[in-house]
């Protein structure tokens, strides 16, 4: 919320004019969610500070604006109105604009001088990745501190605050550093308070003019510039890069699990080939996909003569939308789409249509479930399903040592319950075979590794007789 | 003339047939309603827009039957209005008549030619050829001897226009509804002959033998559920005592198969003298012809099944899927003898079963014999109640309405079963099954009479169960939503008491009770003293004996020592205090306040709540510094009426205002610190039971907020810690100074950051005009309302714009959940199905998937 530029040198008050705001007076200005304030808590011969301190209002926050139906969106209790954030951003342009653009009717050469700035920003959220700041700001030529508080003090188990206090100075033009603190402010927290349109492309292109195409980082900072937007950040790096080829995936970076931090060929496509391979071997005419999330599976085996009959189930309405568009079912031809049935379901209720398919695929789907729902998932695959092949893949946990970012007892995706052990997947499946009458036979999916075996293990399951 | 007498079972479907311009119309439209008649030309017009358009025959009467099947799935008489005049006509007719398990009527207006001439002439819609009329008319008279033969139970043929003028139609009730007895009765499973046993239970139920018969002293009647021989040791016994109270009026009776087979060996028919006949044979030849001619005659005129009391009893030998009740058929009789059967027969020779009692889920409770088992065995609203009395079991009956079953045991086992007695409950009972709850659902409860689940609601309601919540069994209730107080118009407040007390004042609950809110987690508490209890009264199988959850019904601990540990604190409680005794049961649910909040919300806690603070501390504390030292340097007075954009502003006015921001963020970062502390052992924990909302046979929703408080500290606080009492008051609202007492009660509680109170009624369940009020609303305190609006909502720039906010959506879904929660718990502890008590924790899910505002 707080933003102070210092000029150390000689008639340092000139920083007054460059930033065409007069040092001997506080000024506001009005933002579409509160108000700016600038003013100068010294301003000496030899050392002039400029303050830009944000007044934000949380209540517009909350409620969106006046007249919006949609409601805002942020919570009451937040951080927004206190942190660093793209609010600041916004900020710098809209009331530092003119500076930004290195405009000086009156002392043209001072703005194109380089020249000794620091500036200071509170509360500027890193979520505890340390070198960040000197990552982003390091390879401009900034000399970089920073401070961080532990989250609360009178619960120091919680840890460290999730905030820094930045200090940044270097021999710069005053237009660079305003620049430099547009684009990579919201890179930090990676939130941005607007809908990011696709002219967003072109703001960064503007700002980061002369010196993001150079950055070391310019990857990171682009994605997480466009955080929520895979398609604007490869646009923008395909300018920035030029010719050069750019054939990088570019991962969404909250969704992101373990596994995929670390994979070279994503996992989860080894996985599903493997499920699909196995299902296929097992000469199934009809497959029902039991938890299919967004049928990465499902529509792997539409493409495939064996197959007859799929059926694609998922407990989550919003899932299944979605894998509904991503399988581009509204203009799906007759013949594929007869086959093909995508349906609300729930693993621990009883269900009818689950019967008569020649197999069941439940992909990374156990360790989801809730301990004590594990006999009602059980009977509705092998009792009430009961087809002749059930394949199950689920996490090895004795695999997640090989993650590093991964700290021990983590499990590798939020809403996971439980992650088993080679051995205690077995006793699972040793279990289910003897009380529903199937033979199971385990593998792995993914690079093995000598002490801990494959990321993913996956268990055929045949019925007896 | 006399009337025209024509009788139809008041379900059934009736096919009018007639030759084009016989009047079938206007006699459908005569004698029966609107919605009964199904014409051909009405769905011909339907499907072209014009009645006459023969070529769209095929669609029209597609649409004619589908209506037709709609109809009669909910038992509605169904009049099909078309000529009828061919044979494969009225095969659709009779086919319907079969899949649906009603009679066909067949009501033939056969009207002389020259009559049908006549009219057709004058039609003004469609004249047909003069052949035409004469091939209908000639059709008509052909068909009339078939019709008997083709299926049609009822016929009558109208000759003249004067018969046609006279007819009366009667509508007859079928032989099976018995719908105005109401009982009570005492409903009795498979004798086999064990006469001594029968004259134990009856006279246990209180039967008193006279002149040889007996009855029931208060009316009550007894229904036997057939299989009254064979393999016992006095089957003509038996046979007498039930023929005597039936023909007494004493009792009902419903046929057996082996009834059944008894009969046909009277009729000289060929039988296998298998399963135990041959013993009731030698006892009837000795017995001799009068009385084997009176069984006979008596096992003729049984009637397989019976609809008793409003529809709300069904008896029948081997029980009766929902779809058959009150029909009458073939089919309908044979399940009604046999059960469904799949045509198989298993390793012992005898028909494998299907399970039709697992997917029933008619409102009629279905008593049935016929399978003999170790114990009753009550399923989905189901009772088989044959507890093998010949094999050496017992003999049952099961007492309605009481709901309640009474037995007598075999004096010896008088039979060796060929295949050993099933268990009560095999552990793959009683899964719920998804076709019951993704749907739209209306669930009907005694505080609300019906409650509408939308489509959507009910598909998020099971996504969160299924992701997250504890094993169904277990969820015999959720607890509702709870809207605060309506906005207080005070300065400074955007919550007061006031408005609480006046929310009941007004609406004519003088006294209310005040319960200090506790701030931590909804927790609700199910305990049995054993994990048998738990087995057997909730069908837990894992070997756990209670659990904790929260609000959503999700397990409350991850691991499952710490809830072990709290259960076994509690127990010790109740077994200390004589909780058990005093409530005569083995099982309580209790409404509870679990602490510290921290426990449950640690991760909005540390992602949300403490950052906020920490950056508002460290953004705050850097803006006044500057403000600081901004102030000190500029004693400009500039012109600051106009502060407009790009203005000048008084840094000394920022100051002020930042510092006084700095003030509002220190203050809530103590109110939500307050609410945290640091669990290290299960004794850090604290849990506030505020209801104890049911025990067995009970729920205690009609007792006082006061007597809840009063049997809590009784039974629960006060010996251990982590069982914490709730401090409380009443206050009367209508006298003003126990109206400020409250106030000022509150204002102490809130003083230092504490959460407020709930006002309730004094009674639980309070109601005005029959319209059900607020079972509690809440009134939290100023400093606690910064962790909800936000640290500086007081600001009164933020405060007056909070103030507009709407209550209504809130309180009509805590009243909506509240009348489902309640339902829930007394359908649980009345023995209803688990598939009746989840639909009402899934209905409460469902109202939470509704978007209202979080802060409310």
């Amino acid at each position: 919320m707080l933003l102070t530029i210092t000029y150390e040198g000689q008639r340092t008050q000139d920083l007054g004019y460059l930033l065409h705001k007069n040092p001997e007076r506080a000024q506001q200005f009005e933002l579409s969610c509160g108000k700016a304030y600038v003013f100068y808590p010294e301003a000496d011969d030899n050392r002039t500070t400029a303050a830009l301190l944000l007044d934000i209002d949380p209540i517009d926050l909350a409620h969106g604006k006046a007249g919006s139906r949609d409601g805002g969106l942020f919570d009451y209790v937040n951080d927004r109105p206190y942190a660093s954030t793209s609010f600041m951003s916004t900020a710098i342009a809209r009331v530092f604009g003119t500076a930004m653009s290195g405009r000086c009717d009156k002392m043209p050469e001072l703005a194109k001088t380089p020249l000794k700035l620091t500036a200071k920003l509170s509360s500027l959220k890193d979520n505890g990745e340390e070198n960040l700041a000197k990552e982003l700001f390091e390879p401009l030529g900034y000399s970089v501190k920073t401070t961080r508080t532990i989250l609360d003090e009178k619960f120091p188990e919680w840890g460290g605050s999730p905030y820094i206090d930045l200090e940044i100075s270097g021999t710069v033009r005053l237009s660079e550093l305003l620049n430099h603190l547009y684009v990579l402010i919201p890179v930090f927290d990676r939130q941005k308070h607007y809908y990011i349109s696709e002219d967003e492309i072109q703001k960064l292109m503007n700002h980061g003019e002369g010196w993001l195409a150079a950055h070391p980082f310019k990857e990171k900072i682009t994605r997480r510039y466009f955080n929520q937007r895979k398609s604007y950040a490869r646009k923008a790096l395909d300018i920035l890069l030029g010719d050069e080829e750019n054939n990088d995936e570019i991962t969404e970076n909250s969704n992101e699990t373990a596994e995929e931090k670390t994979a070279r060929t994503p996992l989860n496509t080894q996985r599903m080939e493997a499920v699909k391979n196995a299902v296929l071997a097992s000469g199934a005419a009809s497959v029902i996909d039991m938890g299919c999330g967004e049928c990465r599976l499902t529509s792997l085996l539409l493409c495939e003569q064996q197959i007859q009959k799929i059926t694609a189930c998922d407990v989550s309405v919003n899932v299944l939308e979605k894998a509904a568009q991503r399988l581009h079912l509204d203009r799906m031809n007759d013949f594929k789409r007869q086959k093909l049935t995508l349906m609300q379901a729930s693993l621990t209720y009883k269900d009818k249509r689950f019967e008569g398919f020649n197999c069941a695929c439940a992909v990374e789907v156990v360790e989801h479930i809730e301990p004590m729902r594990i006999p009602a998932f059980e009977r509705s695959i092998f009792e009430f399903a009961n087809p002749k092949t059930v394949i199950i893949t689920t996490p090895n946990r004795e695999y997640n040592a090989n993650y590093e970012h991964m700290n021990e007892n983590e499990l590798r995706h939020g809403d996971h319950r439980f992650e088993w052990t080679r051995a205690e997947f077995k006793k699972w499946t040793e279990h289910v075979c003897k009380k529903f009458g199937y033979s199971c036979e385990i593998s792995g999916i993914g690079e093995a590794d000598e002490k801990y075996g494959s990321p993913t293990q996956m268990g055929v399951f045949t019925k007896n007789g | 003339m006399d009337k025209f007498k024509i009788e139809i079972p008041e379900c059934c479907v009736v096919a009018l047939i007639g030759a084009s311009s016989s009047g079938k119309s206007s006699f459908a439209a005569k004698h029966f309603k609107p919605t009964e008649v199904l014409s051909s030309d009405f769905f011909r017009g339907m499907v072209s827009d014009d009645e006459n358009c023969q070529s769209v025959s095929g669609d029209a009467f597609d649409l004619l039957y589908y209506a037709a099947n709609k109809r009669l799935d909910n038992m509605k008489l169904t009049v099909i209005d078309a000529t009828n005049i061919h044979q494969s006509d009225r095969k659709r007719v009779v086919e319907l008549a079969h899949d649906q398990n009603v009679h066909a009527a067949a009501i033939v207006l056969d009207m002389p030619e020259s009559l049908l001439q006549e009219r057709n002439k004058q039609r003004s819609d469609r004249v047909l050829p003069e052949r035409v009329i004469r091939q209908h008319w000639r059709d008509v008279g052909r068909s009339v001897k078939g019709l008997k033969r083709e299926g049609f139970r009822f016929i009558y043929v109208i000759r003249s226009p004067e018969q046609l003028e006279n007819v009366e139609i009667v509508r007859t009730k079928l032989w099976n509804d018995k719908r105005e007895e109401h009982g009570p009765f005492d409903v009795i499973g498979d004798i086999h002959g064990c006469c001594d046993e029968l004259e134990a239970l009856l006279e246990k139920l209180g039967y008193i033998k006279t002149d040889g018969v007996y009855s029931h002293p208060e009316g009550r009647k007894a229904a036997f559920l057939g299989d009254f021989c064979d393999r016992g040791p006095r089957n003509a016994d038996v046979l007498r005592l039930v023929m005597d109270m039936v023909k007494s009026g004493n009792a009902i009776a419903v046929p057996g198969n082996h009834d059944v087979k008894l009969l046909k060996y009277l009729n000289g028919k060929n039988i296998v003298l298998t399963h135990g006949i041959d013993k009731t044979i030698a006892e009837l030849d000795e017995k001799g012809d009068d009385f084997k001619r009176e069984v006979k005659e008596f096992i003729d005129g049984l009637i397989s099944h019976y609809v008793l009391d409003d529809g709300k009893l069904v008896i029948a030998h081997a029980g009766l899927k929902r779809e058959y009740i009150g029909r009458a058929s073939a089919r309908v009789r044979e399940f009604c003898l046999y059960g469904e059967v799949t045509g198989e027969n298993d390793s012992y020779g005898f028909p494998v079963r299907l399970d039709w009692a697992a997917d029933y889920r008619g409102h009629a409770a279905v008593v049935y014999g016929h399978i003999a088992a170790r114990e009753v065995r009550p399923q989905n609203g189901t009772f088989c109640i044959d507890t093998g009395c010949v094999f050496g079991g017992k003999l049952t009956a099961y007492r309605y309405p009481e709901r309640e079953t009474v037995s007598v045991p075999a004096l010896k086992q008088y039979y060796e079963p060929v295949k050993p007695l099933e268990n009560a409950n095999d552990d793959m009972g009683d899964m719920l099954t998804v076709g019951d709850f993704n749907r739209k659902l209306h669930i009907t409860t005694e505080l609300m009479p019906a409650i509408d689940i939308h489509e959507n609601n009910a598909a998020a309601a099971l996504e969160i169960m299924s992701r997250y919540a504890a094993d169904p069994h277990w969820l015999i209730y959720l607890p509702p939503t709870m809207s605060p107080c309506e906005t207080s118009p005070l300065d400074g407040f955007l919550e007061h008491p006031l408005q609480a007390f006046e929310y009941y004042q007004k609406r004519g609950v003088q006294n209310v009770v005040c319960e200090k809110k506790h701030m931590g987690s909804r927790a609700v508490i199910v305990i049995c003293r054993s994990s048998e209890t738990a087995e057997k009264r909730f069908g837990i199988t894992d070997g756990t004996r209670g659990i904790i959850y929260t609000r959503t019904g999700r397990r409350f601990f991850d691991d499952a020592q710490t809830e072990t540990a709290l259960l076994d604190r509690l127990d010790a409680v109740l077994t200390k205090t004589g909780f058990w005794s005093d409530f005569n049961t083995d099982w309580v649910c209790l409404d509870t306040e679990l602490m510290p909040w921290s426990e449950k919300a640690r991760g909005l806690i540390r992602s949300q709540y403490a950052p906020t603070g920490n950056a508002g501390a460290g953004g705050l504390s850097a803006a006044v510094a500057a403000l600081e030292k901004a102030s000190a340097r500029q004693n400009v007075a500039a012109d600051f009426d106009k502060v407009i954009s790009g203005e000048n502003v008084d840094p000394k006015a920022l100051l002020e205002r930042f510092k006084s921001k700095k003030d509002d963020i220190e203050h809530y970062t103590k109110a939500y610190r307050e609410y945290c502390w640091t669990v290290k052992t299960v004794d850090d924990y604290r849990i506030a039971p505020f209801h104890i909302l049911a025990v067995e046979g009970r729920v205690f929703s009609r007792e006082k907020h006061v007597w809840h408080m009063e049997n809590i500290r009784k039974y629960i606080t006060g010996s251990d810690p982590v069982f914490m009492e709730t401090p409380y008051i009443q206050v009367d609202t209508e006298n003003e100074d126990s109206v400020k007492h409250g106030v000022e009660w509150w204002l102490e509680l809130t003083g230092n950051g504490g959460e407020g109170m709930v006002v309730k009624p004094e009674v639980f369940t309070a109601i005005e005009n029959s319209r059900l009020l607020q079972p509690a609303v809440k009134c939290r305190g100023r400093e606690y309302l910064r962790i909800i609006y936000g640290a500086e909502y007081l600001e009164p720039e933020h405060l007056s714009r909070l103030k507009k906010r709407s209550l209504t959506r809130k309180r009509t879904l805590a009243l909506k959940e509240f009348s489902l929660g309640m339902e829930s718990l007394s359908r649980f502890v009345n023995g209803e199905p688990l598939y009746k008590v989840h639909e009402c924790s899934f209905g409460v899910l469902a109202f939470e998937s509704e978007p209202v505002d979080p802060r409310l």
